[in-house]
């Protein structure tokens, strides 16, 4: 290599940060640590979206996952300001079944991983795209505005290979609407439901 | 400027690159520690005045202004406290999370036409994504310092800012809708021209959505009345009661680094960002920043920084004047202005602007019409037309990829940049 490709430099070290936090979350037994753990490595998943051109994707994965498991931390810091929940041993079977599960889903990752190959490179190390038909050639990978192009594809703006999901999305929004009521009548607290008897006395 | 390096000066990529990562850097970070050594001063010297005293006034001469030099030092040298309880990795490392956080949302944060640390299409989208991350630190901080005061102060902070991002967020999406980008440098350089067009005055909706924006914003960045987290007289000093020395001031610098933040996405997304009221820059030049280059490009974005800041900075002031004048309310006070008040009020300013828009009712920026490109805006429905009549042409095969074109087109085309 005659020169350094930074780029790759960066997705070899935001790459070891996630295997390593990921690790940390599985060895480690205090739960607060594990959910810190656990926001470290979907941060460094989202470093390696952005460091792909994919901006919008990775400002998501900070809002949805990484904002998402700092609930978890809330969670898990009011579960444990007592102690008994403060170490989580896990039992031998678990382990074999989250092996299980674990290596199952690398099985059918790693031959993907390994379809895509690396991002076209020309011999000084430039990048190059395909974008509307024109050829770019840059010595950054290149960024093209992915929000743009994920929300048009997403309505369905015909011209494209695909139709849209506005339907589905639709769908699943109203079923998410309803889980949340759902999930706040189940969480509401009880009201007291005896009445006094000078209440009942005084009709309805 | 990794172009620059790379072109005139023939630097291979990597280090160029390196190399204009690390000056933006520094300069961000000269950006939160002077900041904060400056607003610390402002904060006390504004504290002192309301309070009918007179502030620092003796470490630096004049009126006191190396006194945040002094307690730097002054903490520096203090002894770095941990309580026997403490889990120790996740004390230590608390507050160089919240700091983290509160940095790197400035990476993202145009401070004048191209001159941003990282210029992305979705710049205000991240800056909320990581504008929230800065609670993690906190509640580590609470958590990790296994004290009662601290783990109240995490909690009411967790609560308090989960549930003002709802109504924040909402306000956010009201300029991006209006400006059709999430681009914070497009935001601002659509509003160029006069004050007028700035998106407070775009129409009476916009007007007291910039209202509920600073609420929100107030809140989430943990500042009075809504500084439930560290309530003095409650909780000793909240989150960071075990903290001391520079670990201590780390928090500091990460709470204001995170005013100045809020304070500058107002500025951009309601006030015009670097676009005065007076377009002074368009009447020397003849034309915006974004479509001049060289020595006049410097001068007017050097202007136009020297507004930002002037805006930013009297943000923060709004915010320290609150401080000192309002009550701190109760977390249920908190919560509810939240979730009854705040959310719903967002909610129909979101319908009314976008009604607004549909009806094509006169925008404030009709007034004074002198905008990007001198020509007076179109208002409305003619707007619309127009945009379809250049779009979509009549009978061809493919209009629809011509529309998406356009319309990516456009969304780069408008706000101009370099």
């Amino acid at each position: 290599m005659e020169s350094i490709n930074g780029h790759t430099l960066l997705f070899l070290l935001f790459g070891a940060l996630t295997c390593f936090f990921a690790l940390a979350v599985v060895f480690s037994a205090n739960i607060v640590r594990m959910a810190f753990y656990l926001i470290l490595a979907l941060a460094a998943t989202a470093g390696l979206h952005f460091l792909a051109g994919a901006d919008f994707v990775g400002a998501m994965q900070l809002v949805l996952y990484v904002g998402g498991t700092l609930v978890v931390l809330v969670f898990g810091v009011m579960l444990t300001a007592q102690s008994p929940f403060v170490s989580l041993r896990t039992a031998g079977g678990d382990w074999v079944l989250a092996a299980l599960i674990g290596g199952t889903l690398l099985v059918i990752l790693l031959p993907v991983a390994f379809q895509v190959g690396l991002p076209p490179t020309t011999t000084d190390g430039a990048f190059t795209d395909e974008t509307g038909g024109e050829r770019i050639t840059s010595s950054v990978p290149v960024t093209v505005p992915t929000a743009t192009r994920i929300g048009l594809g997403f309505l369905g703006v015909p011209g494209d290979d695909f139709s849209g999901y506005l339907l589905p999305f639709e769908i699943i929004s109203i079923h998410l609407l309803v889980v949340l009521v759902g999930a706040a009548y189940l969480a509401r607290a009880k009201r007291r439901t005896t009445v006094k008897n000078s209440d009942v006395s005084g009709g309805s | 400027m990794s172009e620059f390096l790379i072109n005139s000066w023939g630097w291979p990529p990597f280090y160029a690159h390196a190399c204009a990562a690390f000056v933006a850097v520094v300069l961000i970070l000269h950006v939160i520690a002077v900041g904060a050594m400056f607003f610390i001063w402002l904060e006390r010297k504004v504290a002192g005045r309301i309070q009918d005293r007179l502030g620092p006034t003796r470490v630096g001469g004049k009126f006191g202004w190396l006194q945040t030099l002094a307690d730097g030092i002054k903490l520096i040298a203090k002894e770095d406290l941990m309580p026997a309880d403490a889990d120790g990795m996740l004390f230590r490392v608390a507050p160089y999370i919240a700091f983290c956080a509160s940095f790197s949302s400035f990476i993202a944060l145009p401070f004048a036409t191209g001159w941003v640390g990282l210029d992305i299409n979705v710049a205000v989208f991240f800056v909320v994504a990581i504008l929230g991350l800065e609670v993690f630190g906190v509640i580590l901080a609470g958590y990790a310092s296994a004290s009662k005061w601290s783990l109240f102060g995490a909690m009411r902070e967790a609560a308090q800012v989960v549930s003002y991002e709802v109504p924040l967020g909402l306000c956010i999406v009201i300029p991006v809708t209006i400006a059709g980008t999430m681009d914070l440098t497009k935001i601002s350089n659509l509003q160029a021209g006069w004050f007028t067009n700035w998106y407070i005055f775009h129409d009476p909706f916009t007007f007291l959505t910039s209202f509920v924006f600073f609420s929100c914003a107030l809140a989430s960045v943990n500042r009075a009345p809504f500084d439930l987290a560290e309530a003095e007289s409650e909780l000793v000093a909240g989150f960071h009661t075990e903290y001391s020395g520079l670990r201590w001031s780390f928090f500091f610098m990460a709470e204001y680094g995170s005013m100045f933040l809020v304070s500058a996405l107002g500025v951009i997304l309601f006030l015009g960002g670097w676009n005065g009221p007076i377009p002074l820059g368009q009447f020397v030049f003849g034309a915006h920043a974004a479509e001049l280059s060289g020595l006049a490009f410097f001068l007017v974005n050097l202007l136009g920084l020297a507004n930002f800041m002037f805006k930013v900075v009297l943000g923060v002031t709004l915010m320290i004047w609150i401080r000192w004048t309002l009550p701190r309310l109760r977390i249920d006070q908190v919560i509810t202005t939240c979730w009854k008040y705040f959310t719903p009020i967002a909610a129909v300013m979101f319908i009314g602007v976008i009604s607004w828009q549909l009806l094509g009712l006169p925008s404030g920026g009709d007034l004074l019409p002198l905008h990007v490109d001198g020509r007076p805006r179109l208002s409305g429905d003619v707007r619309e037309q127009h945009l379809k009549g250049a779009v979509l042409p009549q009978g061809s095969a493919d209009r629809h990829s011509a529309a998406r074109r356009a319309l990516e087109g456009n969304l780069v085309r408008v706000g101009g940049g370099h």
